[in-house]
């Protein structure tokens, strides 16, 4: 098997700009491979929301090619994207939660957005809740819950259907670095299960808790990989790296 | 959102309503009188003129096109015109035309009418055959304006209607763009967050749309027995069937369909913006 073939992600010289500036991200090449377990690193501003938004086809580059799953999706019909996106699970920056949907519904989402029977949800939703310490406020709306635990719904919901690749943009920017432990923790569990994913963070504390992680790196906009990550096949991160 | 459509159906049910009474009243009208005429013979001199008539209405029996004949007695046509001409002594020095009203087979056309009329012309030249018909031209003539008007004023409404939920559909897409833009971004297709809206768009529309109907026949109801209440014969041509009120029954329905396709439409192109 070639290592294209192998790619789960592939960017090929992408750039992006918003509107009428400069590029915020040039020259982006990349191979992400099934299973691994992905940090993108660097300061803020760098790109690392940017990137991770055309990962999951919120947006479209000014530039490059994107293949996904072994396909173009540059030049995809924009109907087939729906099927993609049920494929990938997103930890937004922001959450994004559903205001006027409880905890439970929020977190029962793709799992209806793909269809699933009404009586084959309340069992997983719950148990997803649980794990991430919110099995007590399935009813509450957003609005009613900290910063960290609109958090962990929108980690609940990520993970919920399973996805073959979870792209998380700080997923433990507003939790103590017990629940952070925990997080990751669910996220190695599921990258064990098969999940390629792929964390943005800027905190390298958690990246030492995944000592078999690769890492890549944003600086203004330009693509490194201090560890080699994204070469094939890909070098392991040597424990307690500082990128 | 409801009362808009229900104002709207009610409006088109009147709109509707009136042109399908209109509608009614024409065919009425002219169902009375088509199918009948008049020869009409003027001249002079009694005798003469007597003689002429009869000798047209033997003619005019052998005719496949004459169903059936009267001759107008003479004391008849005095009455008909006594209000022109009042009555008494100098009246009946007056010189009355004498008239012979026919019955048509249903296939006579004016064409055909005009042919019987020449060759009348050769036992009388003062002979005229006026189709009732042709005296009704300019009232059906009206009736058919105002019918135009109103189907006119039921495409209006349906276009005004279709606006209403377009502008209410964008309101709602608007105050939901978050949510929208979530699904969409959970891999919703367009086709699952569309049906979202149509179905409470459906909803709204069902509601209003019966709503609508109840007020609209509520006002046909009223109207109609107050112009029954006229008890003209004219106005009771114009009375609704069964079959009418059928149809002003789909008023709602096509409001729904109109509603909910809008709706969608409206969804779906904001959603072709985002990728
Ligand atoms: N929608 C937008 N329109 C215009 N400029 C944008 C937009 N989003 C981001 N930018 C700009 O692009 C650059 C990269 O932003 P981005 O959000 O990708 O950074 P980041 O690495 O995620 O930062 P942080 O760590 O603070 O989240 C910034 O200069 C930002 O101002
Ligand atoms: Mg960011």
């Amino acid at each position: 098997m070639s290592a294209k073939e192998s790619a789960i992600v592939q960017f090929d010289n992408v750039g992006l700009r918003y509107g009428t500036e400069r590029e915020v991200l040039s020259n982006i090449s990349f191979t992400l491979f099934p299973g691994r377990f992905y940090f993108l690193t660097g300061a803020s501003g760098a790109g690392k929301t940017s990137l991770l938004k055309l990962l999951y086809l919120a947006q479209r580059p000014s530039r490059g090619g994107m293949r996904m799953f072994g396909t173009d999706v540059i030049t995809m019909p924009r109907d087939e994207l729906p099927g993609f996106r049920r494929r990938m699970g997103v930890v937004f920056q922001d959450f994004r939660l559903v205001d006027h949907l409880s905890a439970f519904d929020n977190v029962a989402l793709p799992l209806r957005v793909s269809g699933v029977r009404e009586r084959d949800l309340a069992g997983p939703v719950n148990d997803m809740l649980d794990w991430v310490g919110l099995g007590h406020r399935a009813d509450a709306r957003p609005a009613t819950l900290s910063g960290g635990e609109q958090q962990r719904v929108a980690i609940a919901r990520a993970v919920i259907a399973r996805p073959e690749i979870l792209v998380a943009d700080e997923p433990t920017g507003n939790v103590d670095p017990e629940m952070a432990l925990k997080l990751i923790r669910l996220f190695e569990a599921l990258n064990r299960l098969g999940t390629t994913v792929v964390v943005a963070t800027h905190d390298y504390q958690l990246i030492r808790k995944v000592p078999e992680s690769l890492i890549m790196r944003l600086d203004k906009g330009t693509l490194s990989d201090p560890t080699g990550a994204l070469r094939y096949p890909p070098k392991r991160a040597p424990s307690g790296v500082e990128a | 959102m409801p009362w808009v459509i229900a104002i709207m159906v009610a409006l088109c049910v009147l709109a509707a309503g009136g042109a399908l009474a209109l509608s009614n009243l024409a065919a009425s009208a002219r169902g009375e009188l088509a199918g009948s005429a008049t020869v009409q013979i003027i001249e002079a001199d009694n005798d003469l003129r007597a003689e002429q008539a009869r000798r047209i209405a033997g003619l005019l029996r052998e005719d496949p096109a004459v169903t059936g004949l009267r001759m107008v007695p003479g004391s008849e046509v005095a009455a008909l015109l006594e209000p022109w001409l009042g009555s008494g002594e100098a009246v009946d020095a007056v010189p009355l035309p004498a008239l012979i009203d026919l019955e048509l087979a249903a296939e006579v056309d004016d064409a055909a009418l005009a042919e019987l009329e020449n060759r009348i012309a050769a036992y009388a030249p003062s002979a005229r055959i006026d189709s009732q018909e042709t005296w009704l031209a300019p009232v059906l003539d009206a009736l058919r304006t105002l019918q135009i008007m109103a189907l006119s004023l039921i495409g209006l409404l349906a276009f005004a209607g279709a606006a209403a939920v377009w502008l209410a559909a964008r309101n709602a897409l608007g105050g939901n763009r978050d949510t929208i833009e979530i699904v969409h971004l959970l891999g919703g297709s367009d086709a699952q967050i569309a049906s979202v809206f149509q179905r409470s768009i459906l909803f709204d529309a069902i509601a209003g749309g019966l709503l609508g109907l109840v007020l609209g026949a509520g006002a046909m109801t009223l109207l109609a027995n107050r112009f029954a209440a006229l008890d003209s014969g004219m106005v009771a041509g114009g009375s609704l069937s069964a079959i009418d009120w059928v149809i002003l029954a789909t008023v709602p329905l096509f409001a729904v369909v109109i509603a909910v396709y809008t709706a969608r439409m409206t969804v779906l192109a904001s959603l072709r913006k985002l990728l």
